[in-house]
């Protein structure tokens, strides 16, 4: 299980004839830790929810030599690429396990799916150590704590085998330690994935991206090293552009450059 | 967080907590203790009338049974199950008169040769001379229309409120339906004055006991079989999709599929209640299959608990049984009754009476805060 790449060519989304996605280009490489920043309504959700099939698009998304526009979400999904929503999102009523027992098994068939589940996946076993949920595995995932949801839902991807994961703002609304906790996973994680992260946090960002896009108004604004990012005058005048932005988390990336 | 490398082999450890004994032989003691209560102890302490009654109302416990898996577990607020019951009522109904037409020597179904425009059978009533057809047909064509309703519904993601009315509306239509076709269907008085069940005289007590201890049968293996669904995996993506239907996609499932079995699965035991309601009570019509009896089938299990079997079951039995009581002294009440329950357990105990205990215990611990800012 090593990560694929996705190759985006001229991707546009248009909502009411407003331009959400107006152009895109990328090109991630397998095992690439990239995040994708920008103002609110750069066009970071949208591009994701047009490379997972929620949204459509026109343009070409490529991953592993297959087109993914045009094909429906679990069809997208099937093929290795997993995603999470801004908020966690797991099955609040049932346990860690029967949640990540569930996220592994999209392939069963209807026999094993008819049969009560006997013992623990392997996979799942692994992706609870991964994400440090061992012990709370019999725990309903609807008290666990905000970050814990997060880890979980990155377990799930990882147990769904995907090769590429693409994450909205996971360390929205984390305490300290559980930022650091969460980069470090993904750190890990990276290491046979390739990740996607949409994130507001800059201090997040360069201390745990391997490489960084700038969009912004649907387009990308830049791309590169953090460093080289952060020095790009387009990027500082985009973000210093917008003082009166309500986003406490967001710290402009000019601001050390 | 730990970041150890999984010790090999570990798939074969043991899955649950070691559950203590009590918890262990819980479901199949309840199972077994129902079972005595339905097939022993009930025949033996209730009349010949009370017993013929609480196979009536066993009848809408296995449309219950279904209720609870495609509305308590999918999501799925089946408010048309009427026409899943009335599809099977009267496939068995037809097989049933035409056996009482040819025991007495006749080709035609008595209000056929009242109301009918000749004397010639109407083709799609022909198969229904043979058993094991219209046994077939009692299951099968439920399912079937169920299928090819939930195919087209599902994909479109109709769901909630437009899915009920949708149910309700195929409910409704079925019903004006038959009411209309009276030289074919017997319009409004249906199909009545069933005498015999497959040569058995359905007037005599010991044959109406018969059929009492199959639809008892019936209820118990079908409550046996929807506890398996429950507690599979497909049990549990069920609940999964209920909750979060978005999330399951993006695990690479089609969540119209698993909403799709949970449907076809609920109509197929509606419709076999349907069935097995025609020689209990004798007759099968359009007013017991349409609006009101179809909401009727889900209020039953919504006042038990309609995510929990036996909680679903026991309402059904227990509404039907307030409602022959009181709809006899108060017959306009009944109807308010009967929407009031509604409301309550719908908006107020989603969980029914059977989380009445766990909502009152939750009340006294402190519920956890569980941190959560977004």
């Amino acid at each position: 299980m090593s990560g694929e790449g996705l190759t985006v060519r001229d991707l546009r989304v248009t909502f009411d004839g407003f331009k959400a996605v107006d152009g895109v280009d990328l090109d991630i490489r397998p095992g690439d830790l990239r995040f994708l920043i920008g103002p609110n309504g750069a066009g970071k959700t949208t591009l994701v929810d047009a490379v997972t099939g929620l949204v459509k698009a026109t343009g070409s998304v490529r991953f592993g030599g297959e087109e993914l526009l045009g094909k429906p979400v679990h069809r997208i999904a099937r093929l290795g690429i997993g995603r999470t929503f801004q908020t966690a999102t797991v099955f609040e009523e049932l346990t860690v396990l029967q949640n990540l027992d569930i996220a592994a098994g999209a392939r069963r068939g209807p026999l094993t799916m008819l049969r009560r589940r006997k013992g623990v996946p392997e996979a799942v076993t692994k992706a609870l150590e991964t994400t440090g949920l061992t012990e709370l595995r019999d725990r309903p995932a609807g008290v666990l704590a905000h970050g814990q949801k997060q880890w979980l839902e990155i377990g799930m991807l990882l147990v769904q085998d995907v090769k590429l994961l693409l994450l909205d703002e996971p360390v929205a609304g984390m305490s300290h330690d559980e930022r650091e906790a969460t980069g470090e996973l993904l750190q890990r994680v990276s290491e046979d994935h390739t990740v996607v992260v949409i994130e507001h946090d800059m201090d997040f960002m360069r201390s745990f991206a391997r490489s960084v896009t700038v969009l912004h108004a649907g387009k990308v604004l830049s791309e590169g090293s953090v460093t080289e990012v952060q020095a790009d005058a387009k990027v500082q005048e985009v973000y210093l552009g917008r003082a009166s932005e309500p986003e406490p988390a967001a710290v402009p990336v000019a601001e050390e450059a | 967080m730990t970041t150890t490398t999984s010790p090999a082999k570990t798939t074969t450890s043991v899955a649950q907590p070691s559950a203590s004994l009590l918890e262990r032989f819980r479901v199949p003691g309840a199972f077994f203790l129902g079972a005595v209560l339905l097939l022993g102890i009930a025949p033996i302490v209730l009349s010949d009338f009370r017993l013929n009654l609480l196979a009536k109302y066993l009848c809408y416990a296995i449309v219950a049974v279904g209720v609870s898996l495609a509305w308590g577990r999918g999501g799925l607020m089946v408010l048309g199950q009427g026409v899943f019951f009335g599809l099977g009522g009267y496939a068995m109904a037809m097989h049933l008169k035409l056996a009482d037409a040819a025991a007495t020597g006749q080709t035609l179904p008595d209000f056929m040769q009242l109301y009918g425009t000749g004397d010639v059978l109407p083709w799609w009533w022909k198969p229904f001379a043979n058993p094991a057809f219209a046994l077939a047909m009692t299951v099968l064509l439920p399912m079937a229309v169920a299928a090819l309703l939930g195919f087209f519904v599902f994909r479109r993601r109709v769901k909630g409120a437009y899915f009920a009315i949708l149910s309700q509306a195929l409910a409704a239509a079925l019903a004006i339906w038959l009411v209309g076709q009276q030289a074919t269907t017997g319009g409004t008085n249906g199909l009545t004055d069933i005498q015999g069940f497959f040569g058995y005289d359905l007037n005599d007590p010991v044959n109406q006991r018969t059929v009492y201890f199959i639809i008892a049968a019936v209820l118990l293996l079908l409550m046996a079989a929807a506890r398996q669904l429950f507690v599979s995996r497909y049990g549990e993506l069920l609940i999964a999709v209920r909750d979060s239907e978005e999330r399951v996609r993006f695990l690479g499932y089609n969540p119209a599929n698993v909403k799709l079995v949970a449907y076809v699965v609920a109509a197929g035991m509606a419709g076999l209640a349907g069935a097995l309601f025609v020689p209990a009570v004798g007759i099968i019509s359009p007013a017991l299959i349409g609006i009101v009896p179809s909401i009727g089938f889900v209020i039953g299990a919504a006042v038990g608990g309609r995510a929990s079997l036996v909680g679903a079951v026991l309402g059904a039995v227990a509404v039907a049984w307030t409602q022959s009581t009181l709809s006899d002294a108060y017959p306009a009440a009944w109807t308010y009754l009967q929407g009031l329950l509604f409301v309550v357990a719908v908006g107020f105990l989603p969980g029914g009476l059977a989380s009445l205990v766990t909502v009152l215990r939750k009340r006294r611990i402190p519920t956890r805060t569980t941190g959560e800012t977004a």
